[in-house]
């Protein structure tokens, strides 16, 4: 929700609808505390893929696609609920608190 | 050309009922109650009978009702639904939605006093409920004008510049369940041609491409209806609505005088109906059908040389301020007269923004008080405006000293 190019009430739409699409409401700066994954700890179970509710979990696929190689959070979009290090069988996600 | 109309004995809740049937909303979901039953009991009978081609959909409670309504408005149809009281007020919060995600829907209300203890004799307590929610709101006198006002609403409503929903009054049982003579277009067409055989959607732009504000499966870029808009953008939404609101009194003027080609009847010019107002010392503000008896009375005044006048206000939403402001500069006497509770304010609605309307004059008038009268069906007969007039003159004359606040037909 950057300021950048905040239109006025005669430059948008009527009727409240959007005229961009939603993953450009960036809803990441909600976030209190921020899911740190630790690598070392992360068997790419896919457990937080699976339950994040805001698919805020990047994985990224060997070149084969046949395995995950690296789970990365997408903090544009993560809202820091938890879940994910709630779900992680191998306690590798840590939830920091967000100083900003 | 005025066009050709027949005569038929309909009470209020029948003639908008007649109305839906010559315009033919393309949705009408509805739920009964008490005095709006009639309503929708006629117009599914007109369904039922395949003598129109709407789409009828029955459902559980008001709130379901106007929130099909949402739905078959979005999607681009013409949409209406009737309620009253406490249903009214179970669409409480489905109306501010219509509004905001302008959606030009029709409301009928049989106007009704709200529980408790139950009632369900008129007062226009309910509609008073719902006047920030964002809608038009018109206050018809008659049978008649609910029939008229009906069919105009739509063409209100519907309006490109405008886009906003539309709730027409009548007084529970005084007009909603009281015959008389009606006349009603004889060819359909003819009102069809008056508010356009579909409803008009508008186009808006959307990431470069031209769409239809609606949720039209072929638009090139889908619309979203009722997303969220934060802090960064609800006020600037809220500022649109604004906006649209300012543009009203304008299309009511309007579509008063067209309608009036049509059918030969007009009413003031679609927001007040002035009555000996021009010449008068005394103005009785009021809406509703009390407007009928009050004038009855104060032509026997005139008779005797009391310069007594009655305004009628029509359109309550939009308040027109502008319209009062002319019109009652200069008066000796103003009384307003309110069928709504008012608990624990100065008093009632139409009296305070007449008020707050009056009070930017630089003539303004030199006593206005207010009247709450006829709450839950009380009676409000000729015996009783006649007592009003009285005390009024011995304001006028300073004979009586002027008052904020008092009730009418209350035993005390």
């Amino acid at each position: 929700m950057s300021g950048a190019e905040l239109r006025k009430w005669n430059e948008v739409p009527i009727a409240g609808v959007p005229w961009k699409f939603s993953t450009e409401y960036k809803t990441g700066d909600w976030r209190s505390e921020r899911p740190v994954i630790d690598h070392g700890k992360c068997t790419k179970c896919l457990f937080c893929y699976i339950y994040c509710p805001e698919m805020a979990i990047k994985v990224h696929w060997t070149s084969d696609g046949s395995k995950p190689e690296k789970v990365e959070v997408d903090y544009n979009f993560c809202k820091g609920c938890g879940i994910c290090a709630n779900v992680c069988p191998m306690k590798a996600i840590n939830m920091e608190l967000e100083r900003r | 050309m005025v066009a050709e109309q027949v005569e038929m004995l309909l009470n209020g809740d029948f003639a908008v009922a007649w109305a839906w049937k010559h315009v033919e909303p393309d949705v009408v979901a509805a739920f009964p109650i008490t005095p709006q039953t009639l309503i929708v009991e006629k117009f599914s009978e007109f369904v039922a009978n395949g003598e129109v081609r709407t789409q009828f959909v029955s459902v559980e409670s008001e709130h379901s009702a106007i929130s099909a309504m949402v739905g078959a408005a979005a999607a681009g149809a013409r949409a209406a639904t009737a309620t009253a009281a406490n249903g009214l007020q179970l669409m409480h919060e489905i109306l501010y939605i219509v509004s905001s995600m302008r959606l030009p829907v029709m409301l009928g209300v049989a106007n009704r006093a709200v529980s408790g203890p139950i009632n369900i004799h008129c007062d226009h307590t309910d509609a008073m409920g719902q006047r920030d929610a964002g809608w038009i709101m018109i206050f018809t006198e008659d049978a008649q004008e609910a029939y008229d006002t009906t069919i105009q609403a739509f063409k209100i409503a519907e309006n490109p510049e405008i886009l906003l929903p539309i709730m027409v009054n009548l007084d529970g049982f005084l007009i909603s369940h009281t015959a008389m003579n009606v006349k009603v277009f004889k060819d359909p067409k003819v009102v069809k041609d008056f508010v356009g055989e579909t409803r008009p959607v508008p186009k808006i732009k959307l990431m470069g491409e031209e769409v239809e504000l609606s949720l039209n499966p072929r638009n090139p870029i889908p619309v979203t209806f009722g997303p969220f808009a934060y802090y960064d953008y609800y006020f600037e939404f809220k500022r649109q609505q604004i906006e649209a609101m300012k543009k009203v009194p304008d299309v009511v003027e309007r579509v008063n005088d067209e309608y009036y080609e049509i059918s030969g009847r007009k009413y003031g010019n679609g927001r007040v109906v002035p009555w000996n107002v021009d010449d008068a010392d005394i103005v009785a503000v009021v809406m509703g059908s009390a407007a009928g008896t009050m004038r009855y009375v104060a032509r026997k005044y005139r008779e005797r040389g009391v310069k007594i006048g009655i305004l009628r206000v029509r359109m309550f939403r939009p308040f027109p301020w502008r319209d009062l402001q002319e019109l009652l500069r200069g008066k000796e006497v103003v009384a307003v007269f309110d069928r709504t509770q008012d608990q624990g304010v100065m008093g009632g609605p139409l009296f305070l923004e007449t008020l707050a309307a009056l009070y930017y004059l630089d003539d303004r008038p030199r006593n206005v008080v207010n009247y709450v009268f006829g709450l839950g069906g009380r009676d409000f007969p000729p015996e009783l405006v006649e007592k009003v007039f009285d005390e009024l003159i011995r304001i006028k004359d300073g004979k009586e000293k002027p008052f904020v606040k008092k009730y009418v037909g209350v035993r005390e």
